[in-house]
């Protein structure tokens, strides 16, 4: 009614063109969402800390006996690799992470399977994994030296025990978080016991599998490196303090180098299995 | 029971439950009920919110392992159900979860058959995140009926769709049940719906069948036809609404 006061009738305006609606052209509306995926987006961040770093050390700015130039490092990898050094290092690493990866991976799945599909399984599997989990990995060494010594076996259990334990929480978890439905679903259609953990079970618990193994993968460079400190012959981490008791910066940070680069592609290949293993979801990370 | 189509009332039922009682702790949800299923008979299942209609079906696909209660069921070897929800694995492409748990050499030939029939082929490799309700809907269809059922229990199927995908499902599952002939089950809240579709109507109230009633409008049936009207009133009435107000 208060906005027909203005047209009252007594002063009789002009009438001109009757008002135009008014329009607007219609843009696409901005997305809220992070929007598509930019292209090796992650390389993005290293590059530039690289560059500052490079920029830093030509300008002088760094000195080199506390952080030698990108191209000392690249020299004293070439010597290294020259000398066959790096490659013993490297392999003797890999072989030591692959091998406790590996093991890690299969017994923490094989544990999140057995308490995940039986109450009885996860009465008798949980609570130690659970323990396992309070205790601080690097608390339970000395126990471990005394039990196995300070060889391989020691080395490969360390990390294999903290490998384990994300990969049964998550996995355990994908696995508990399964819509009954679909339980209901599968009894109704009169699948066997078999066919629902393959069709229904396993492939509801994957993306919680893969969770896993990005921490997984993760937990695996971290214990390689503490063990490897610990009286090794070999390794990356050898190398490494090795090159401290002389004083070697360079080949510190080439050690340094290794372990980012294989925990940046370690974890890359992870979530390129995400991606294509998990094609059925569309989340944000597309 | 009432006489059934296709002269099938003197062959042995599809379903039989004898004084079936359920109850969720002090509340009685079924009281004694009784019924008979011809095979090939279409019953539909009205009743009010709580009134026990969901808790029937469940235990008529054996999916209420939880509740106390007395009373037989009988049914056929083949039960298949069809969800409110589509149910469909969503890590399953259309065509695996048709055939889920299917046996044989030829069960992705009979799942290509089925999602033909409910007029999808074609979408065999799409996601269901990639289908609309109702095409999800009509696999959660091909899923049950790929596997020959002699009995259908449906819960609401297409209360989750809007009014002209519902009633394309409608002609689409009549035709399906002409075709394959099982028993059927339809747990509903919409009136016409169960008129247009069932052979037999009824009314659950107070964990009993308080009203019941053969529909033996010829097909296709008008819900302008006056018959069609008063069975409706007669539904209506059994369903404790009053004719004067015009419902939903
Ligand atoms: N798991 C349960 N625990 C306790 N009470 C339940 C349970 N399931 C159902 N009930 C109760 O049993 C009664 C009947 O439930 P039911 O689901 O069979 O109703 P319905 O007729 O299917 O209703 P609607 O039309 O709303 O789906 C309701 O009062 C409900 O509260
Ligand atoms: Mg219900």
């Amino acid at each position: 009614m208060d906005t027909q006061t203005t047209d009252a009738p007594a002063a009789v305006p002009p009438r001109t063109t009757p008002p135009r609606p008014v329009l607007r052209t219609v843009r696409a509306r901005r997305r809220l969402g992070p929007g598509r995926r930019i292209r090796f987006g992650f390389l993005l961040g290293p590059l530039l800390l690289l560059t500052a770093w490079t920029l830093g050390s030509a300008a002088g700015l760094l000195d080199g006996r506390f952080l030698p130039a990108p191209w000392t490092i690249l020299g004293t990898a070439g010597d290294l690799i020259a000398s066959g050094r790096l490659q013993e290092h490297l392999l003797s690493s890999l072989r030591r992470a692959g091998l406790g990866l590996g093991l890690g991976i299969a017994l923490g799945t094989v544990l999140a399977l057995v308490s995940g599909l039986s109450r009885w399984g996860e009465a008798v599997v949980d609570g130690p994994v659970q323990i396992k989990r309070a205790i601080p990995a690097l608390a339970l060494m000395p126990l471990l030296i005394l039990w196995l010594g300070i060889g391989e076996v020691m080395k490969v259990t360390t990390i294999t025990l903290g490998v384990l334990v994300p990969i049964y929480i998550h996995t355990h978890n994908g696995l508990r978080g399964i819509d009954n439905r679909y339980a209901e679903l599968a009894e109704t259609l009169g699948l066997t016991h078999r066919t629902f953990v393959r069709r229904v079970v396993l492939p509801g618990a994957l993306p919680g599998f893969l969770v896993g193994m990005r921490f997984a993968v993760t937990s695996a460079w971290l214990f390689l490196a503490v063990v490897e400190q610990i009286n090794s012959t070999s390794g990356i981490g050898y190398m490494m303090e090795l090159a401290r008791t002389y004083g070697q910066t360079d080949v510190i940070l080439v050690g340094l180098v290794i372990y980012g680069l294989l925990g940046l592609f370690s974890d890359g290949l992870v979530r390129y299995v995400q991606r294509r293993a998990l094609a059925w979801r569309r989340t944000l990370e597309d | 029971m009432a006489a059934h189509p296709g002269g099938l009332s003197t062959a042995a039922p599809a379903v039989r439950i004898g004084g079936l009682t359920r109850a969720y702790g002090e509340r009685t949800v079924l009281d004694a009920l009784d019924l008979e299923i011809a095979p090939g008979e279409f019953v539909a299942l009205l009743g009010q919110s709580g009134s026990g209609k969901s808790t029937l079906l469940r235990a008529l696909a054996g999916l209420d392992y939880e509740v106390a209660g007395t009373g037989s069921v009988e049914v056929p070897g083949k039960v298949s159900v069809v969800f409110q929800d589509s149910r469909l694995l969503p890590w399953g492409r259309v065509l695996d979860n048709v055939v889920l748990g299917l046996e044989g050499a030829d069960a992705a030939a009979r799942g290509r058959d089925a999602l033909a029939e409910v007029g999808l082929a074609g979408r065999e490799r799409a996601w269901p995140s990639e289908l609309s309700g109702g095409e999800q809907q009509r696999v959660a269809l091909a899923r049950s009926l790929v596997r020959d059922p002699e009995l259908l229990l449906a819960d609401e199927p297409f209360g989750a769709l809007d009014a002209l995908t519902r009633i394309r499902m409608h002609a689409l599952l009549r035709r399906l049940c002409d075709r394959h002939r099982p028993a059927v089950l339809l747990v509903t809240h919409d009136v016409d719906e169960a008129i247009v579709l069932a052979d037999r109507v009824l009314v659950l109230d107070e964990g009993r069948v308080a009203a019941e009633r053969t529909i033996d409008l010829e097909s296709p049936r008008n819900s302008a036809d006056p018959r069609f009207a008063e069975v409706r009133a007669h539904l209506l009435g059994a369903l404790g609404v009053t004719g004067e107000r015009d419902l939903d």
